[in-house]
């Protein structure tokens, strides 16, 4: 559905340095799934997005969005994509229904079937009863489904969606989670950008991460939290049993710290009773226990020395 | 027909808006509904014409120029607004034509613009001004012109500077020796020759006179085709750069 080579885009600014934002980018976007931009604010995703989207020219590179070429038919590409920008897009005196109508006619819609794809689609979005109300008065969720409804009117085979959850409450984003998968199981594919681990880990069926205008790793999210060697156990004791604790498990690969043990296994709840039977032997009581499966997190600190997490704030 | 169509459905979503809030055009027409009663009555002793009609005549077609370029410059205003809301990028996505998205908006500050302009003439009626219909649909057509220019300059002005603060005043520095050099308070008759010289080069001051000569009832006079003439070909440049501001791929 989307396939780039060596997609790249700098961004020269008067005063300063010239700025790499995407620095040659390849994917592969296959039909029907929900594919996720992870990265931190600056990655280069909506850089990304914008260039897939026709918004802005690429310096270099080739491709194909949706069977079209991105740069020799543009108008081709957008015909058959849909964009939903992140900042949203609707004018605050229009009314949901005005704005859809004016979508769907922008694509070539005749009046009269627009008005009945506007009301689809708001029914579709559980946007019936506030359909006649001006866009200003809508709660931050209302507006992005109607941002959402705006980029699918036309039936577009493939969504762009750009930070689709950000500035959402947690129902909110659970709810667009919903409405994004009922997408993909119509036939949709989907393309987001995300900053969330936890939302491209529940929401896409495969990601790429992305850092510093580069892709540093892609996978399904389980691949590659699955490419993290092994899971890690916490073994938390009083500081004076430690040392003793360290003997017993001298078989495992061990760090030792103050008031615990982080053992590194390849499969933890194998490890668990084993760990359990030799510290039960030598008599070493245990404060606690626990498994840490890697995160998209660690497989982002793996990969660029950095968390994620920190790099969002 | 495609770009008919384009331009249709952006002009009929803009009227719509504009029509929500028709507070503005009335608005628009305050400042020289105040010219009209506030120093219009100055104009005949200055003038020194012996009618009001007679002053009416050189100062309403004057000051209906300015009305049509200060309208068409702040247009730009509103295109800003809607870039923040990210309005234009949405219409970006989409296959309408880029010259309909522009040609869109500047229709309705035209259809604005000569709603202003009736209103205004209306009231000058009551002053006594009298102007033959013919004529002041051609004056209206001079308007329309005018207004087309400066809001599609305006609005390629507005997606290259991309903020009010930068706007405001590079507009108020275009348009205040505009305004001066045209003759629109006062005929430029009275200017000595320096300014005269000057004023040929500004193409305001043909349309001002342009529009003079239709108020005055002298269909014939050189300055009515001349000042059609120039203010057409600059409103189709205008229209022509600001289309492909519209069409470059900005950040």
């Amino acid at each position: 559905m989307i396939e780039t080579r060596g997609l790249r885009k700098s961004f020269t600014s008067r005063r300063g340095p010239t700025v790499e934002a995407v620095r040659g980018i390849d994917l592969d976007v296959a039909e029907g799934e929900i594919f996720g931009f992870l990265g931190p604010n600056g990655a280069g995703k909506t850089t990304t997005l914008r260039m897939l989207a026709t918004l802005i020219e690429p310096d270099g590179g080739e491709a194909t969005i949706a069977g079209a070429d991105l740069r020799r038919a543009p108008g081709e590409v957008r015909r058959r994509i849909g964009y939903v920008a992140q900042g949203g897009a609707t004018w605050d005196d229009s009314t949901a229904v005005e704005e859809l109508v004016l979508q769907a006619r922008l694509y070539g819609v005749s009046r009269a079937d627009a008005h009945a794809r506007a009301t689809r689609v708001l029914d579709a979005f559980q946007l019936s009863e506030y359909a006649d109300r001006k866009c200003r008065t809508y709660s931050g969720g209302q507006r992005r489904r109607v941002d959402i409804a705006l980029g699918i009117i036309h039936e577009p085979r493939l969504l762009f969606l750009d930070e689709p959850t950000t500035g959402l409450d947690p129902q909110s984003r659970a709810h667009m989670w919903g409405e994004i998968r009922r997408l993909r199981d119509e036939g949709m594919t989907v393309f987001i950008t995300t900053h969330y681990l936890e939302e491209a880990d529940a929401l896409c069926d495969r990601i790429s991460i992305m850092d510093h205008g580069d892709i540093v790793a892609s996978g399904t999210p389980a691949a590659l939290k699955r490419s993290i060697a092994g899971e890690v156990v916490r073994v938390s004791l009083l500081p004076e049993f430690v040392s003793a604790a360290a003997t017993v498990l001298a078989s495992y690969k061990t760090d030792s710290f103050e008031d615990s043990l982080r053992l590194h296994v390849d499969d933890g709840a194998a490890a668990i009773p084993d760990i359990l039977r030799l510290l039960d032997a030598a008599s070493v009581p245990l404060a606690g226990i626990e498994l840490h499966r890697p995160s998209l997190d660690d497989v982002f600190l793996t990969k660029t020395g950095r968390s994620l997490r920190e790099s969002a704030e | 027909m495609k770009f008919v169509r384009d331009t249709w459905l952006i002009f009929e979503n803009q009227m719509r808006l504009l029509l929500r809030n028709p507070v503005w055009v009335l608005v628009g027409v305050f400042q020289p509904v105040m010219y009209l009663l506030l120093f219009a009555p100055l104009l005949r002793p200055a003038l020194q014409v012996s009618t009001d009609a007679e002053a009416y005549e050189i100062f309403v077609p004057g000051m209906l120029v300015m009305l049509a370029i200060f309208g068409g410059l702040f247009q730009g205003f509103g295109l800003i607004a809607e870039l923040r809301a990210g309005v234009i990028e949405r219409s970006r996505v989409t296959p309408v034509s880029r010259l309909a998205l522009l040609l869109g908006r500047t229709l309705r500050d035209v259809v604005s613009l000569v709603a202003q302009a009736v209103i205004i003439t209306l009231l000058a009626l009551i002053f006594d001004l009298r102007v033959f219909l013919g004529n002041l649909l051609l004056a209206y057509l001079m308007l329309a012109l005018i207004a087309l220019m400066t809001s599609a300059l305006s609005y390629g002005v507005a997606l290259r500077v991309r903020s009010e603060d930068a706007l405001a005043p590079l507009m108020n520095t275009v348009a205040q020796p505009v305004l001066l050099l045209s003759g629109i308070l006062l005929p430029l008759t009275y200017a000595p020759g320096w300014l005269q010289n000057v004023a040929e080069w500004n193409p305001f001051s043909w349309a001002v006179d342009g529009t003079r000569a239709l108020f005055r009832g002298d269909l014939g006079a050189p300055e009515v085709w001349q000042g059609l003439a120039i203010t057409a070909v600059l409103a189709v440049l205008a229209v022509v750069w600001a289309a492909r501001e519209f069409a470059r791929s900005v950040r």
